[in-house]
């Protein structure tokens, strides 16, 4: 309350760099969601588990493997994505071609599941997870302190979101993947194994979600409800975004952090909230999205 | 006519009188957070805690009939009060316990008074329970808001820290703490510096850091609890606030906590509470037995804890009156006409206005190299007497209590 008028304009850098910060998770998140939803047209509520999955992975290479987090970074997105392909395979497959609204209730029980399934077993506390050495400490910017670990965050996430974005539009796997998707029957009759991609595309943002959480265990506490809380927001950003299109969200992720970061100055007990607001007058104005496709 | 008309008269009084009387039938309903940011602090816990105090009690063989229920809050006072209401119109709750989050908690408490149950509430903070909303069906067990920042606030202040900076939780409990905590810094020479509001359950505490890092306050108070306080704490330390001269004060601590968070990152804070469960052979043995029945085999919590004492305060008293009379405020009396006695708090009572009495400590986090055997995480740094741990009387804004 007392920096309303007292912030001097390096410290609302230091906000705005954190916002964006923030805006680099939410971007990675929303990538996850907008290759489900725009390649696959599931609305998929378990991003939110398979993200605390990551994290857990993580977790359990550390205790009791002792295996580095460099490592879980790639074992992480690798397990969840098996996981992700074979709730694919034996579950979402079935609901092809069905209402959208199935493959939500679905996706939503699972996470149910899951997140109760932790929360029995290991609690609702979460345990400790240390930054990796590498990355511990931090920069003296002069307007702010940065910790190096939340630089190689930002770093991180803005590499895989332009990776994917390239890979989807500009390689030749991303463009079976998306006429696939778009006619699925034709794409087959060329001889392109579409349900084998369908699954691996699922099992790729369920990846996706894993590596957020690997990349969320040193600074968030690791707990099975981890994923919920963030998974309400990243909706919003894709739905702002347009629920299609991947550009759309990675950029919205980030605006939307600098928004957050903002109001977090200004008006902080509006800081949970907002995002929600702005995607009530996104669908009011333009309901395919800031991105998206009017279909 | 008038056969039927006195035989009907006299059915009828001997139903109602059959209701009046009293049975040996019990229900306790333990009102939680069961799956979000609390529920470690109570939750399926205490559904164990009270079930140890049933046990305890003896009165199951005795021939009385006790049994416990549990529900989800969800941390909204809306969705806690129409279980409340839902427990004692329909369900025949008798009393209900736990409850963290204090807003549902004056919620609930408005409900008790108005069914005529019993809460023991051992979860929420604010210690308007037992100020403005107190009521004669209600008794604030464990801990509340004054105790923290009386035991707290005060040792930090008085030891370098006048000024103070608070990321506050914003919802009763946040407020209630950092009010309670802002009066006795100020009683003690010291001064708040600003606050910032954080909505409750937010993961991302950084740009909050940011601010009190530049409010160059001394101490950083957190009035927040369970995952937000973890969260908290955490990014603190990877933002460099002690490396930066400010002093963490986490309000609000339990044992939990200290396990998510690990002695790396916890160790030096200093916190108050009223139970550990390392302190004597009395908490040792309750403990042991609870975590045996913990799924997570954790150990107790101070909430936790507290629902078993207030559980066998109620079975206690309800065997005073030699059977359960279905009435609320006619049990809450005999309550505090009783003395507790219980191996977890020692020796105490139950004020007029609805305050649980009891002793309360500061303790300090261990060192990792310090702590020798599984959940060994607390040095006791003084104990705080029970007369002086909670708000006085005097300064009571209770309407029960005659001044």
């Amino acid at each position: 309350m007392l920096l309303h008028s007292t912030i001097t304009s390096q410290q609302l850098f230091g906000q705005l760099l954190v916002g964006l910060i923030n805006g680099s998770f939410y971007a990675l998140l929303s990538l996850g969601l907008a290759v489900i939803f725009g390649m696959l047209g599931i609305v998929n509520f378990a991003h939110g588990a398979l993200y605390m999955l990551g994290a857990y992975v993580a977790l359990f290479l550390l205790r009791e493997l002792s295996l580095s987090y460099w490592v879980a970074l790639v074992v992480g997105p690798l397990v969840v994505g098996t996981v992700g392909a074979l709730l694919q395979r034996t579950l979402l497959r079935r609901l092809a071609g069905l209402d959208p609204l199935y493959g939500l209730l679905l996706t939503f029980g699972v996470a149910l599941v899951i997140q109760g399934a932790f929360e029995n077993f290991f609690g609702a506390s979460g345990s400790p997870y240390p930054i990796p050495v590498q990355l511990s400490g931090a920069q003296n910017l002069g307007f702010m302190i940065l910790p190096n670990y939340r630089l190689w965050v930002i770093s991180f996430s803005l590499a895989v979101c332009l990776s994917t974005w390239l890979v989807v539009e500009k390689t030749k796997l991303g463009a079976y993947l998306r006429a696939a998707t778009e006619n699925p029957a034709l794409v087959q009759a060329f001889g392109i194994n579409v349900p084998r991609m369908i699954m691996l595309t699922y099992a790729f943002g369920a990846a996706l979600a894993a590596l957020g959480g690997v990349l969320a265990a040193p600074i968030y506490q690791v707990r099975p409800g981890m994923g919920a809380e963030l998974v309400s927001v990243v909706f919003a950003v894709v739905v702002i975004g347009g629920m299609g299109s991947i550009l759309g969200s990675i950029i919205t992720g980030f605006a939307l952090g600098l928004i957050e970061g903002i109001t977090k100055v200004f008006y902080p007990e509006a800081s949970s909230t907002v995002v929600f607001v702005i995607m009530a007058g996104v669908l009011l104005l333009k309901p395919a999205g800031l991105f998206g496709k009017t279909a | 006519m008038r056969a039927i008309g006195s035989s009907a008269l006299i059915s009828c009084l001997l139903i109602s009188s059959a209701v009046i009387a009293d049975d040996k039938i019990v229900k306790i309903g333990n009102l939680g957070d069961q799956s979000s940011l609390y529920a470690d602090l109570g939750g399926p816990g205490s559904t164990i805690a009270a079930q140890l105090a049933i046990e305890d009690s003896g009165l199951t063989k005795k021939g009385w009939i006790i049994d416990v229920i549990a529900a989800d809050h969800l941390n909204k006072p809306d969705v806690g009060a129409g279980i409340a209401r839902q427990w004692f119109d329909v369900d025949k709750v008798d009393a209900i316990i736990d409850v963290q989050n204090s807003g549902v908690a004056l919620a609930v408490a408005g409900i008790a008074k108005e069914k005529n149950g019993v809460f023991l509430p051992s979860g929420p903070a604010t210690s308007d329970l037992t100020g403005k909303a107190c009521n004669p069906n209600t008794i604030h067990w464990a801990y509340d808001t004054y105790a923290l920042a009386n035991g707290t606030g005060k040792t930090i202040t008085r030891n370098g820290g006048e000024t103070w900076f608070f990321l506050t939780a914003d919802y009763a409990f946040g407020h209630a703490l950092q009010r309670d905590t802002t009066a006795v810094v100020e009683a003690n020479g010291g001064n708040v510096l600003g606050s910032v509001n954080v909505p409750l359950n937010a993961p991302d505490f950084s740009s909050f850091l940011l601010q009190a890092q530049a409010s160059k306050a001394k101490v950083v108070g957190l009035a927040n609890a369970g995952g937000d306080t973890t969260n908290s704490i955490k990014q603190a330390s990877e933002f460099g606030i002690a490396a930066g001269g400010q002093k963490l004060a986490a309000l609000l601590l339990f044992i939990t906590d200290v396990n998510a968070l690990g002695l790396d990152v916890a160790q030096g804070l200093t916190f108050t509470e009223s139970f550990y469960w390392d302190m004597n052979d009395g908490t040792r043995a309750f403990s042991k037995r609870f975590s045996e029945r913990m799924k997570t085999h954790a150990m107790p919590t101070m909430s936790q804890a507290g629902d078993y004492s207030s559980t066998l305060h109620y079975l206690k008293a309800l065997e005073a009156m030699g059977g359960n009379p279905h009435d609320g405020a006619k049990v809450v009396a005999q309550m505090k006409k009783l003395p507790t006695d219980d191996p977890l708090f020692g020796k105490g009572y139950v004020r007029e206005d609805g305050r649980k009495i009891h002793p309360v400590y500061l303790f300090e986090v261990k060192k990792p190299a310090e702590s020798k055997y599984a959940w060994d995480y607390y040095r006791l740094v003084s104990t705080i007497p029970a007369e002086e741990a909670f708000r006085p009387l005097a300064q009571s804004e209770c309407p029960l209590i005659k001044k």
